[in-house]
């Protein structure tokens, strides 16, 4: 347990050092945010007018002076206004970021629902053909742009079937299941297959790995048959590099995927982030940077759980 | 007897097609049904690729059987050949009729499972038992290996016992299902020789209960001596001799047993301890190396905050001296402080306390007067490096350059530890292990040491080679008056090279003197209890006796100081430590009494 106490403790440590970057380079780029929220009508604006916005919006207080009302306000769960949406900043967050945590999840089951299997397969077929076949398929998973495949699906869907993706306002799962699924399927298998690509090649890594242990061939010299060593024996030893990966992996894609969220025309916290630095909305991009570091500090621990739960040596700590 | 298992024409190849590299050459061998058979031979003989054939393991490491007969009697009564019977079929015998146990119980256990799963495991495979009736079977198994504790000790992970716990461990799986042959692949090579000790009585008294056939691989004639009915000697995947024990052992045919037999260290009681050497008394010469109350702790913490609890007595002000051309053996378990001690005196630990001079008479620069020669020659020469890069190393790490001199001096070395004078533009994959060794030896003496610590300097090599590098080390250490001091736990070896031998117990020298009189006439009851667990040539089918005293604890509470040393003399250089507990000195008290 102290193994985890001690990640813990390292938490808000991590957070403030976030929040103090994230606050410093959104202001090292130049423009503000009066003039982008304005566009050309902000030519208009008399210095008077300007000066009041600013005062307004708190912008016309020293950079340390905005940092602490912004800090105090976070840790009453007040992350500001967003200026360009006018809405709390936290509500627009939360608007987004059921879509972009539904997505992650989808891509994350497709990648060890698939990965997982076919990489400790290639490992038990090690350099024969389909070995070879699934290191080809990782391959070309892996190096494709998710763009060129998220078209290349839906150019092959309404090509060959007639079937467009279902675009247009999203429908979250708790309202309707089928409607949500049939529009997130699609940019779910787009993300999923990279994703996919990294399980395979991984796992196939580390199951050939431990298949040549020690402890491997004890268990075929107590008779254990093919399929209990490599699942019993081999498999639960080789799982830390992958949920290394897939941990990381699903932190990333928790900040949102600004490709596929592009061209499924989706509204998740990609596409959020980016409008909001076009628009130097502060409040927004300090706010969601925040909660993007926080959901992948929030995985990190996660991950180092289930080290806990599948290693016996990181639980009890070393030999006493 | 009836025959349990009768292998003819045995071949074994690795690889297929063009790259097919066979590595058993024909092996034909029989064996009784609770008869022990050793296979002996040195590393790449093919006596493990012959067991492995056996249960058919060698499949899964890329082996093939190529022709020949394994005939094994099963329990049923029906005979089958193991060489050609299905995977199906040979999943029933492996684990059920024919158990095996590995060299290396610490890494031969799945780390993530506890022992009581992985031991349940094969009653579960074999006998079809699940839950309480499993978990039943499972304790009596772990109190067959006389596991105390049983019942606590099932829900362990492995890497929570020792490696002599852990192969009772892998002993308790092998004989869950009460096989009928018992394969042993050099099952103690990994432990301490006490450790051996347990493990070897261990299988004999199971044998003797069982009745098991047994194979025994090992590269000891000592455990075959006393163990083995009969001995079958391999060389390059051939049998080149075999035949009952006493015969093998006492009027070996073959040319290369012989040399086996007598280049092979074996431990004879002090009987065969170097002579070349007259320990000159205090005042004559100062010695090379002093080391007075040397001190390592390692501070021990715990919990959240990393509290201090106390510290790890690694090495307990321990005293010593050697003179120059004189071999001081430090010989001890693992944990009892013999490496710390050799690595505080390269500066690799610090000492906690305690000062260490080296003084050498001979005229010249030394700013590194000891070196080192570490155990695996395998790990410990750079891949990177050139033969030349190596042994410009050290010169270049006392702050001196690679110029002519040195280059000359490379050159010489070389050939004085017998290497090829091309080695020079050589990588170190390029040499077997012994080389490598030689190689090692070559660079700690490019700059001209007066102390050399050699750490289980041959451990990791042949036995054969080993003898060929002893040989090696002797001469060098007479020719240039080389101070070593030699870091083992193999008594053979140290009868071999030793003048002196200091006995380390729990981080503190318990029996110090010449290496004649400790070996010959141990009195500390420690010391006796190491030699006594030392297999000899002599004590043939000897019942081991199961000792399962463990080594105290070295953790103690903060400022603790241990009681002043009292020592007993008892010959003329021959020093025993007096002491209470945990092995009481028995002549001490008998002393008192009188």
């Amino acid at each position: 347990m102290n193994y985890l106490i001690r990640r813990l403790v390292t938490f808000p440590l991590v957070m403030f050092g976030v929040s103090v970057l994230v606050f410093v380079a959104i202001r090292l780029v130049p423009g503000d945010s009066i003039t982008a929220m304005l566009g050309t009508e902000a030519g208009l604006l008399t210095p008077e007018q300007r000066q009041s916005l600013a005062v307004y919006f708190g912008l016309d207080q020293g950079w340390f002076s905005q940092y602490w009302r912004w800090l105090s306000g976070v840790f009453s769960g007040n992350l500001g206004i967003s200026v360009t949406y006018g809405k709390p900043v936290l509500d627009v967050i939360l608007e987004r970021f059921p879509l972009t945590l539904e997505l992650a999840v989808l891509a994350m089951v497709i990648a060890l629902g698939i990965g997982l299997p076919l990489g400790v397969f290639a490992a038990t077929r090690n350099e024969k053909r389909s070995d070879l076949a699934v290191r080809i398929f990782a391959m070309i998973g892996q190096s494709t742009p998710s763009f060129v495949i998220g078209l290349l699906i839906i150019f092959a869907l309404s090509a060959g079937f007639g079937i467009l993706p279902a675009m247009g306002q999203f429908v979250p799962f708790l309202e309707d299941p089928l409607g949500n699924l049939s529009q997130l399927i699609l940019p779910a298998m787009t993300l999923g297959l990279s994703f996919t690509a990294s399980v395979t090649r991984i796992s196939r890594s580390a199951v050939l790995d431990v298949l040549g242990d020690d402890y491997v061939r004890t268990a075929r010299a107590k008779g254990a048959p093919k399929a209990r060593v490599i699942w019993r024996h081999a498999l639960p030893n080789a799982l830390i590099p992958v949920v290394t990966l897939s941990g990381v992996e699903f932190g990333y894609l928790l900040g949102g995927a600004v490709l596929v969220e592009q061209i499924f025309a989706l509204p998740g916290l990609g596409r959020l982030v980016l409008d909001a630095i076009l628009q130097r909305d502060y409040a927004l991009v300090q706010g969601s940077v925040l909660f993007v570091a926080l959901n992948f500090m929030i995985v990190n621990l996660l991950v180092d759980l289930t080290y806990v739960m599948l290693d016996p040596r990181i639980r009890l700590g070393g030999r006493a | 007897m009836s025959k349990l298992l009768s292998v003819s024409g045995l071949k074994v190849g690795f690889g297929r097609g063009d790259a097919l590299r066979p590595v058993v050459h024909g092996v034909d061998f029989d064996l009784a049904a609770g008869e022990t058979l050793a296979i002996v031979g040195e590393s790449g003989s093919g006596k493990s690729v012959t067991a492995l054939s056996i249960n058919r393991l060698v499949d899964y490491g890329g082996g093939r059987i190529l022709d020949g007969r394994m005939d094994f009697l099963t329990a049923g009564g029906a005979v089958i050949n193991l060489a050609t019977a299905s995977d199906r079929r040979m999943e029933k015998i492996r684990g059920g009729e024919i158990g095996m146990i590995f060299q290396e119980p610490m890494t031969s256990l799945n780390p993530v499972l506890t022992i009581g799963e992985q031991i349940s495991e094969a009653f579960r495979l074999q006998r079809g038992l699940t839950g309480q009736a499993a978990r039943a079977a499972t304790l009596e198994a772990l109190e067959r290996v006389r596991i105390a504790d049983a019942a606590r000790r099932l829900g362990y992970y492995p890497h929570q016992l020792s490696g002599g716990m852990l192969q009772r461990v892998m002993i308790a799986m092998a004989l869950a299902t009460n096989p009928r042959l018992l394969i042993a692949d050099e099952p103690t090579t990994a432990l301490d020789v006490s450790v051996q000790a347990q493990i070897m009585a261990l299988l004999a008294e199971l044998r003797r209960e069982t009745g098991t056939g047994l194979i025994f691989i090992t590269h000891d004639m000592g455990l075959v001596a006393g163990i083995a009915d009969r001995v079958m000697v391999m060389k390059e995947g051939q049998v080149v001799e075999q035949g009952p024990l006493d015969r093998i052992l006492d009027h070996p045919d073959h040319p290369y047993t012989q040399h086996l037999l007598k280049a092979v260290p074996h431990f004879s009681g002090g009987r065969h301890v170097r002579r070349d050497h007259r320990r000159a008394s205090a005042g004559e010469t100062t010695p090379t190396l002093k080391v007075e109350g040397m001190t390592v702790r390692f501070p021990a913490t715990a919990g959240l905050l990393r509290r201090s609890i106390g510290a790890i007595h690694a090495v307990e002000s321990v005293d010593f001296d050697v003179m120059p051309g004189e071999t001081l053996a430090i010989v001890g378990e693992s944990g009892s402080g013999k490496s710390t001690t050799a690595r505080a005196l390269l500066g690799l630990v610090k000492p906690s306390r305690g000062t260490f001079s080296v003084l050498d008479e001979r005229p010249a620069n030394r700013r590194k007067p000891v070196q080192m020669v570490f155990q695996n020659p395998y790990a410990s020469l750079n891949p990177r490096l050139d033969v030349e890069s190596l042994l410009a190393e050290p010169v270049l790490a006392s702050g001196e350059r690679v110029d002519a001199a040195v280059r000359a001096r490379m050159a010489a070395l070389l050939e004085r530890v017998g290497l090829p004078a091309n080695s020079i533009r050589r990588y170190a994959h390029e040499f077997s292990g012994g080389q490598r060794q030689r190689l090692c030896i070559a660079r700690a003496l490019m700059v001209n040491p007066a102390v050399l610590v050699l750490d289980e300097a041959v451990s990791a090599l042949d036995v054969s080679v080993q003898a060929k590098v002893l040989d090696l080390l002797i001469d060098l250490q007479n020719e240039m008056k080389l101070a070593y001091l030699f870091v083992s736990h193999d008594m053979a070896v140290v009868e071999r090279i030793a003048h002196r031998v200091a006995v380390l117990y729990a981080g503190r020298i318990v029996e110090i003197g010449a290496a004649q009189a400790v070996l010959s006439s141990p009195q500390h009851a420690y010391t006796r209890r190491l030699i006594a667990a030392v297999p000899t040539m002599e004590r043939r089918r000897e019942i081991f006796e199961l000792d399962t005293a463990t080594i105290p604890t070295l953790l103690r509470p903060p400022g603790y100081e241990p009681p002043q040393d009292h020592w007993r003399v008892c010959g003329e250089d021959h020093q025993v430590r007096i002491e209470g507990d945990p092995y009481k000195d028995q002549n001490h008290v008998a002393d008192a009494r009188r």
